[in-house]
C-alpha cells in the first residue's frame, strides 16, 4: 500500500470485485469441492455419495498402482529438471560470452518456449514412431529395441526428451537474464582475481546465479508435475494403458474416465499440499534474496 | 570476460594468446549451434515433411527435402473440413485459439491491472486480506482442480462457450502479482504529484498509471497470449462440440484420428501442417516482440 | 497569499511511532520557512501533513482562514516540489505543468499562456515538448518548480528539492528560488537537512530534532542564541565547540591545568557546557589559554585547526593569511560571545 493512498471507500471494492469472484467461485470453491469429496465415495452410478473419511488416502497408500506412479512422477521430475536446467546452463554461459551473434542465439534457443506441450509431444510422437521415427532407428542402430507406446521405459524416454526440450528455453531466458545483470565491475574484479575462466564461474559467477537457479528450480519442478500433461497425454495417445503417467495425469484419468471422484479428489488434495509446501520453499528464498540485495 | 587480451598485454606471445582464443571461441558458438540445431532441426523436418505426399509419410516418417504437397496439405489444413462430425476448419479452429489468447490476455491485464491498483494505492482496511486471497490461487495450478471446476462450469451452464473456456483460466494470480509488483516500484511521490495537482483515483489511473504501465501491459500480453493459446488440458474437458475446438485442443484429435487403424490411408500431411499452424503465431509473436517478453518473464517473479 | 498556522500538530503512524510531536507555528504570509533537522527527525512529516498527504493525527491546521485538515490536498490550493521532482515520465514539459491546471478545469488556451509564462521565467522555453527522461538534472528541478508556480497557488512546499542535485548548481537553485519566491509573494514551507541552506534562504527558521521543535527564530536568531545544544551543534560549520567545564569558584576549569578566563554564569552547580563558536576564537594571546593544534585542515578561504583543549576536542578557524601550524599555542577567547547551557537538559542558560 502507497502511503498516501485514495481513501475512497468503493471505488477499490468494485475494482477487486471481478477478480474476487472469479477466484471464489473457479478457485476456492473447486478447492473446498475437492477436500470435501475427497472424504466421499461415490456411487459408480452417480446415485449420492457415502462418508468414508480418510479412506481413499489409505486406499491410495497401500495401492501399489498409485506408488508406481508416485514413483515414477519423482523420477521424471528430476531427469527433466535435472537436464533442461544444465544444459540451459551451458547454453546460456555461452550466449553470454560470444560477442558476434549473440542476439541471433538468443532468438534460436528461446522460440520454442511458444510451443504447446502437446504440440511438442505431437513433435514426439513423429520422431519416436515405432515403425519410421527417427529417434526411433537411431536408438534401434545403437542397440535398444525401442518401442513408443509399447514399452515402458521407451515411452519414459521419450516424455524426459521431449519435455526437456520444450523447457530448455524458459531456463535459458532465466541464466541468461541472469548472467547479464551480474554487475560488470563484479566480472571485471573477478578477471583480475583468478585466472583460470572455470574458476571464475564456480566462484563468482555461479554463486551470483544460485537465486535464480533456485527459483527456477521450483518453476521446473512445477512445469514437470504439471505443464506437461498435454505432452504425456500425446505421446500416450490418450491412451495410458501400462504407459508411465505422472500423477497429475492420474487424478485426470481416475476423475474423468475412472468415475472414482473420492479417489481421484484426494488425489487432487495430496497434489495441492505437494504445491503448498513448494510454495513456502519458494517464498522462504524469495525472503531470502531479499534480504541479500 | 568480455576481452581477455587486455589483461595480457605484457604476454610474451601475443599470437599464441589470440590463437587460444580463437579457439575457445570456436568451442563456444559449436555449442550455440548445436543448441540452436536441436531446437530448429525437429520443426524445420516437420516443415519439410508437409511437403511430401501422405502415403510417402505413412510408409517413411519424417522425410528431409522438399516435394510439392506443401500448399495442397496447408490448404487442407486451413480449410477442409475435419472432425467426427465435419463441423471444424483449420480456420476455424485458428478463430477459436485466437479467441481464446486474446480474450485470455486481455481479460487477464483488464481485471489483474485493476485488482493490484485496488491493492497498492488505497488505504483498505482489508487490502493485504484481499492480496492473500488472491495470492492463495498461486498455489493450485488448474491441474490440480481440475474436476471441480469442470463440475461448476458445467451446473453454471458455460460448457461449450467462450466464457467457459476463459473465465476460470484468468482465476489465478498471476497477473495481479505481476501488476502489484510493478506499481509498488512506482515511486511514491508520483501519486501525491497527482493528487495535489488534482487528479482522484481514475484520472490518476486513466492519465498516469496506464501510460506508464504501458511496457509492462505488452510484457504481459505477449506471456498471456502465449499461455492462453497453449491451453490444453481446460479446452479438451470444456468444449466437446468441435466447432468450439481450438488448434491445441485439434491436436488431440489429431493424434485419435491418426491412430485408428482405418481403410484410408491417413493424412498425416495435414495433421502435420495443422500442428505447424498451431506454433506459428505464437512463436512469431515471442520472436518479434522478444525483448517486452523476456523482460515481462524475467521481471514478473521479482 | 496566507498565512499557515499548526496548533499543536501532531502525528503518530498507525504503527504507534509518534514522528511530530505536537507543535504550534505561526507562519506569516509570504515568509519562507525552513524546517530543518536530521534525517528521519520528522520534517516530512510536517510537510506532508500540510500538503494533505498524511493524516493528522491530532492537532489544527489552517492555511488562511480555514481549517484544512479534512480538506483533500487537491482543495488546499498548494503546490509542492518533490525531492526526485515526481514528474509524470510520459508527459512532455508542458502537459506535466499544465497537468494541474487541467484537473481544475482550466481552459486550453489559460493553460498554454500560463505555462508558457512559467516557462519564460525559469528558461525552459526550449524544453517544452520534452520528456522528463530527455533533460538534465537541473532542467528537470525547474519543470518541477514550474509545475509548482504555474498555479499560483497560496502555499508552496519544498522537500528537499535541491538534494539531488550537484554542488554548484545546488547553490545556484537555491538562489534562484529564493528570488524568486520572494518576487511572487507566496508564502513557503520549505524542507531540508543542510544547514546552509536553512540559513541562507530562510526568513524564518525551524528546527526539528527527533519530532520536537527546539527552535524557531530568524537565521541570525538561531545564529546567536541558538536554544540548546542541538541547535548549537547542528546550525553552523564547522559547529559550534561545546565545552564541559567545572564551576570552581567561580571560575570555569575544564582540567586541573585549564582554567577558562571566563566568568561563570551565576545560579549554577558545579558543572556547564561552553559554547565557542569556532570563528569567534582567535589565535595569539597572553598564553593563559594554550591550545594544542594537532590538525591543520586548509578550506582556501579559511583554515580550521583541531585540536585539543583542556583536554577536549575543540576547533577554530582562522583566516586564511594567518599564519597556521601544529603544535601548542595560546589562543584568546571571545569573552561577549559566550554560549552557556545546562549540562543535562542541554538548554541554553
Ligand atoms: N508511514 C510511516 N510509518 C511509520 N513510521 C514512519 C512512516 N513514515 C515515516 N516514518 C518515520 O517517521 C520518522 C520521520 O520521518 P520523515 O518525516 O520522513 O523524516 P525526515 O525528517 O527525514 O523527512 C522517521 O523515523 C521514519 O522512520
Ligand atoms: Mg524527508
Amino acid at each position: 500500500m502507497k502511503r498516501a493512498g485514495f481513501t475512497t471507500v468503493w471505488l477499490p471494492i468494485a475494482l477487486l470485485l471481478p477478480q474476487l469472484m472469479i477466484i471464489a467461485i473457479f478457485f476456492y470453491w473447486p478447492a473446498a469441492w475437492a477436500v470435501q469429496s475427497s472424504f466421499y465415495l461415490q456411487d459408480p452410478f452417480g446415485f449420492g455419495s457415502t462418508f468414508v473419511g480418510v479412506e481413499n488416502y489409505t486406499d491410495l497408500m497401500t495401492n501399489t498402482e498409485y506408488g508406481k506412479v508416485a514413483r515414477f512422477t519423482l523420477i521424471y521430475t528430476a531427469l527433466v529438471t535435472f537436464f533442461s536446467l544444465s544444459i540451459a546452463l551451458l547454453l546460456a554461459v555461452k550466449a553470454d560470452k560470444v560477442i558476434k551473434g549473440a542476439k541471433s542465439y538468443r532468438t534460436l534457443l528461446m522460440w520454442v518456449y511458444a510451443i504447446a506441450p502437446p504440440v511438442a509431444g505431437f513433435l514426439g510422437l513423429m520422431f519416436f514412431d515405432q515403425r519410421n521415427g527417427p529417434m526411433t532407428e537411431m536408438f534401434q542402430t545403437l542397440g535398444w529395441d525401442f518401442r513408443l507406446g509399447a514399452d515402458y521405459n521407451s515411452t519414459a524416454t521419450a516424455m524426459v526428451i521431449v519435455a526437456v526440450w520444450k523447457q530448455i528455453p524458459v531456463n535459458f531466458i532465466f541464466f541468461l537474464s541472469g548472467l547479464q545483470s551480474i554487475p560488470k565491475s563484479v566480472r571485471e574484479a573477478a578477471l583480475i582475481d583468478n585466472r583460470s575462466a572455470s574458476g571464475r564461474f564456480w566462484d563468482v559467477t555461479f554463486p551470483l546465479l544460485a537465486p535464480t537457479a533456485f527459483f527456477l528450480l521450483i518453476i521446473n519442478i512445477t512445469y514437470a508435475l504439471f505443464d506437461t500433461f498435454g505432452i504425456i497425454d500425446t505421446l500416450v495417445r490418450s491412451e495410458p494403458g501400462n504407459n508411465p503417467v505422472t500423477l497429475v495425469y492420474k487424478v485426470f484419468v481416475d476423475g474423468f474416465r475412472g468415475n472414482d471422484l473420492g479417489g481421484s479428489s484426494a488425489q487432487s488434495v495430496i497434489l495441492m499440499v505437494l504445491v503448498l509446501l513448494l510454495t513456502v520453499f519458494q517464498f522462504r528464498l524469495i525472503e531470502r534474496r531479499i534480504h541479500y540485495t | 570476460m568480455t576481452d581477455i587480451t587486455e589483461t595480457h598485454v605484457t604476454s610474451p606471445a601475443p599470437s599464441r594468446s589470440t590463437k587460444r582464443i580463437r579457439w575457445s571461441q570456436v568451442f563456444d558458438h559449436t555449442i550455440l549451434c548445436t543448441g540452436a540445431f536441436f531446437m530448429l532441426f525437429p520443426v524445420l523436418l516437420v516443415l519439410m515433411t508437409t511437403s511430401f505426399e501422405d502415403a510417402d509419410i505413412v510408409r517413411n516418417g519424417l522425410q528431409f527435402g522438399f516435394e510439392g504437397q506443401m500448399l495442397e496439405n496447408f490448404d487442407a489444413a486451413m480449410f477442409e473440413a475435419a472432425g467426427f462430425s465435419k463441423a471444424i476448419t483449420g480456420t476455424r479452429m485458428l478463430m477459436n485459439s485466437l479467441i481464446l489468447g486474446f480474450g485470455f490476455a486481455i481479460g487477464k491485464i483488464v481485471i489483474s491491472m485493476m485488482a493490484a491498483y485496488a491493492i497498492v494505492y488505497f488505504r483498505l482496511r482489508f487490502a493485504t486480506f484481499a492480496f492473500w486471497i488472491i495470492f492463495t490461487t498461486l498455489l493450485l495450478p488448474l491441474e490440480v482442480r481440475i474436476l471441480p471446476s469442470y463440475e461448476a462450469i458445467q451446473s453454471l451452464g458455460l460448457a461449450n462457450t467462450y466464457s467457459g473456456l476463459i473465465i476460470p483460466l484468468i482465476a489465478s494470480a498471476t497477473g495481479t502479482f505481476f501488476f502489484r509488483q510493478f506499481f509498488r516500484s512506482i515511486p511514491e511521490e508520483l501519486v501525491e504529484a497527482a493528487r495535489i495537482d488534482g487528479a482522484g483515483p481514475i484520472k490518476f489511473f486513466i492519465d498516469i498509471l496506464v501510460p506508464l504501465s504501458r511496457t509492462m501491459i505488452a510484457a504481459i500480453f505477449i506471456i498471456m497470449f502465449v499461455y492462453g493459446w497453449n491451453q490444453y488440458l481446460w479446452p479438451t474437458l470444456i468444449t466437446t462440440d468441435e466447432g468450439m475446438f481450438t488448434l491445441v485442443r485439434g491436436i488431440k484429435q489429431i493424434v485419435q484420428v491418426l491412430s485408428q487403424t482405418g481403410a484410408m490411408i491417413p493424412e498425416y500431411g495435414k495433421a502435420l501442417a495443422l500442428s505447424l499452424i498451431a506454433m506459428i503465431p505464437p512463436v512469431l509473436i515471442v520472436i518479434f516482440f522478444q525483448s517486452w517478453f523476456v523482460k515481462g518473464l524475467t521481471e514478473s517473479d521479482k | 497569499m496566507a498565512q499557515v498556522t499548526l496548533d499543536r500538530v501532531r502525528k503518530t503512524y498507525p504503527n504507534g511511532f509518534e514522528a511530530v510531536q505536537p507543535c504550534s507555528v505561526k507562519i506569516p504570509d509570504g515568509e519562507l520557512v525552513v524546517l530543518v533537522g536530521p534525517s528521519g527527525c520528522g520534517k516530512s512529516t510536517l510537510l506532508r501533513m500540510i500538503a494533505g498527504l498524511e493524516d493528522i493525527t491530532d492537532g489544527a491546521l489552517s492555511i488562511g482562514t480555514d481549517v484544512v485538515n479534512d480538506k483533500d490536498p487537491a482543495d488546499r490550493n498548494i503546490a509542492m516540489v518533490f525531492q526526485n521532482y515526481a514528474l509524470y515520465p510520459h508527459m512532455s514539459v508542458a502537459k506535466n505543468m499544465g497537468y494541474g491546471l487541467k484537473n481544475r478545469g482550466a481552459s486550453k488556451a489559460e493553460i498554454d499562456a500560463k505555462v508558457q509564462e512559467a516557462a519564460r521565467i525559469l528558461n525552459l522555453g526550449d524544453y517544452l515538448d520534452r520528456r522528463p527522461s530527455q533533460l538534465s538534472g537541473g532542467q528537470r528541478q525547474r519543470v518541477a518548480m514550474g509545475r509548482a508556480i504555474v498555479r499560483d497557488p497560496e502555499l508552496f512546499l519544498f522537500d528537499e528539492p535541491l538534494s539531488n542535485l550537484d554542488a554548484k548548481l545546488r547553490n545556484q537553485m537555491r538562489i534562484e528560488i529564493r528570488a524568486l519566491q520572494q518576487r511572487l509573494g507566496v508564502t513557503s514551507v520549505y524542507v531540508t537537512h543542510d544547514q546552509v541552506e536553512a540559513m541562507t534562504m530562510a526568513d524564518r527558521i525551524i528546527v526539528l530534532n527527533a519530532g520536537r521543535v527546539e527552535q524557531i527564530g530568524t537565521p541570525t536568531e538561531i545564529y546567536e542564541y541558538p536554544a540548546s545544544t542541538f541547535v548549537a551543534g547542528f546550525m553552523g560549520a564547522p559547529p559550534m565547540n561545546l565545552l564541559t567545564a567545572q564551576i570552581f569558584e567561580g571560575a570555569l576549569k575544564l582540567n586541573e591545568d585549564t582554567v577558562l578566563p571566563i566568568t561563570a554564569p551565576a545560579g549554577m552547580g558545579h558543572k556547564v557546557l561552553v559554547g565557542l563558536r569556532p570563528e569567534d576564537v582567535r589565535l595569539g594571546g597572553d598564553g593563559s589559554v594554550l591550545f594544542n593544534v594537532e590538525i591543520v585542515e586548509e578550506l582556501g578561504a579559511n583554515r580550521l585547526l583541531h585540536g585539543k583543549l583542556g583536554g577536549q576536542d575543540f576547533s577554530l578557524s582562522v583566516g586564511k593569511d594567518e599564519a597556521a601550524r601544529t603544535g601548542v599555542q595560546p589562543i584568546t577567547l571571545p569573552v561577549a560571545r559566550v554560549h552557556f547551557f545546562d549540562p543535562d537538559r542541554g538548554t541554553r542558560i
